[in-house]
């Protein structure tokens, strides 16, 4: 994400375009009125800038990445219980992000979007409602049936590196 | 090496953002601790991602909506960003401050390291401190002398125990730094400390703990538990 190098201007433009809408879609879908949607549609991208250094390809897709400070945003909004974050992982010297890891994340990610598209109708609104917010964990099926095996170990991978950089 | 791990509706649901502050401590504590967790979230979080991207109809921002974004990255008053403290985030813990056994989540609810617990006993040698959370869950730090059992009791709601220091046993297994039992409402069992060193326990439940003893039952509402 070219945002995250030097906060390109016209990179963020077309990331706006694309994100934007389907920000407010989903502060909408948890419960905000059009106009609150915008607003904080126009925080979340705002925050998409500030935090760009810190989004890891690796990691991450920018979705993903995006959907996290929505979360929050929305959390806020709706004045939602807090919502501690783990201790974040100490950065290492060598922390620049691996092109490889990046590009085998993308197709995890990639993977797990067609995985839930295929899944029966029912487990996939489930799935769709707990993120909308509108499911309390006692809710939430025990199986979720979702493949996320193979994105977690890349995951891991990106950690294990990460760790291994900081020795 | 942690055995005992966080499971996928908690996780989802702390992905969602929709636990209790409680419980959202509980697994921030637990996921500080443990990698393999951490990539579980991440992974949780890309199926948000997911969603966000694949399973929402985008609606139309204003027109002026780019230009409006640009002027708040500017004026940086956005939350998240630089200089903006957001209600829903919680208490900022200074990266500077560090614990051998309080991870980070912790360490702002405490308002420093083990020092700075504010201990009381609730009886039998067993001492807690309750955290400040929302009152749809309770959080405390418990700490349970070396060969100590804390008194059998079931559950009504969830109850989630992270080990930070020690080990206990009870019917069910072992549990050592990092490791977390998860006790639902059909379970009941008797916790004992492991010998060696004193137990220290992050504990979070959705409903008050009922005691089978009559006596710490009656002493349930004055001491909060």
């Amino acid at each position: 994400m070219r945002v995250a190098n030097g906060q390109d201007a016209q990179a963020f433009t077309k990331l706006f375009e694309h994100f934007a809408p389907r920000v407010k879609a989903f502060l909408m879908k948890s419960g905000a009125d059009p106009t609150t949607a915008e607003e904080c549609a126009q925080d979340v991208m705002a925050t998409v800038w500030h935090k760009a250094a810190q989004f890891d390809p690796a990691r991450a897709s920018a979705a993903t990445w995006i959907y996290t400070i929505a979360r929050n945003r929305r959390i806020d909004m709706l004045r939602r219980d807090r919502r501690p974050e783990p201790e974040d992982l100490p950065w290492g010297p060598d922390a620049e992000p691996d092109q490889v890891d990046a590009l085998a994340l993308q197709q995890e990610t990639e993977k797990l979007a067609q995985a839930m598209n295929a899944l029966p109708e029912k487990q996939r609104k489930m799935i769709e409602s707990a993120y909308f917010g509108d499911l309390t964990h006692n809710e939430i099926a025990d199986e979720t049936g979702l493949p996320l095996g193979t994105i977690k170990s890349r995951i891991r991978l990106a950690l294990e590196r990460l760790r291994h950089s900081m020795n | 090496m942690i055995k005992h791990h966080i499971s996928d509706k908690l996780l989802m649901a702390y992905c969602a953002g929709t636990l209790p502050e409680a419980f959202n401590l509980v697994v921030a504590t637990h996921i500080s601790l443990c990698d393999e967790c951490r990539a579980r979230m991440e992974g949780f979080d890309a199926v948000g991602g997911a969603v966000l991207d694949q399973r929402v109809s985008p609606v139309a921002m204003s027109s002026d909506a780019l230009s409006a974004t640009f002027r708040k990255i500017k004026a940086k008053t956005a939350p998240d960003g630089p200089g903006y403290s957001a209600a829903g985030q919680a208490p900022h813990t200074p990266s500077a401050m560090r614990d051998t056994v309080l991870p980070g989540p912790l360490l702002a609810y405490t308002g420093g390291g083990l020092d700075h617990v504010q201990w009381r006993s609730i009886g039998g040698g067993v001492r807690q401190a309750i955290l400040p959370t929302s009152r749809h869950a309770s959080a405390r730090l418990l700490h349970i002398p070396a060969g100590t059992a804390v008194p059998d009791h079931g559950h009504r709601g969830l109850e989630l125990t992270l080990v930070l220091q020690g080990a206990f046993v009870d019917e069910s297994d072992r549990f050592a730094r990092g490791d977390i039992e998860i006790a639902d409402e059909e379970m009941e069992h008797t916790p004992i400390a492991e010998m060696g060193a004193d137990c220290i326990c992050l504990a979070a439940t959705d409903a008050p703990l009922k005691f089978r003893a009559l006596l710490p039952r009656l002493a349930q509402p004055f001491f909060r538990i």
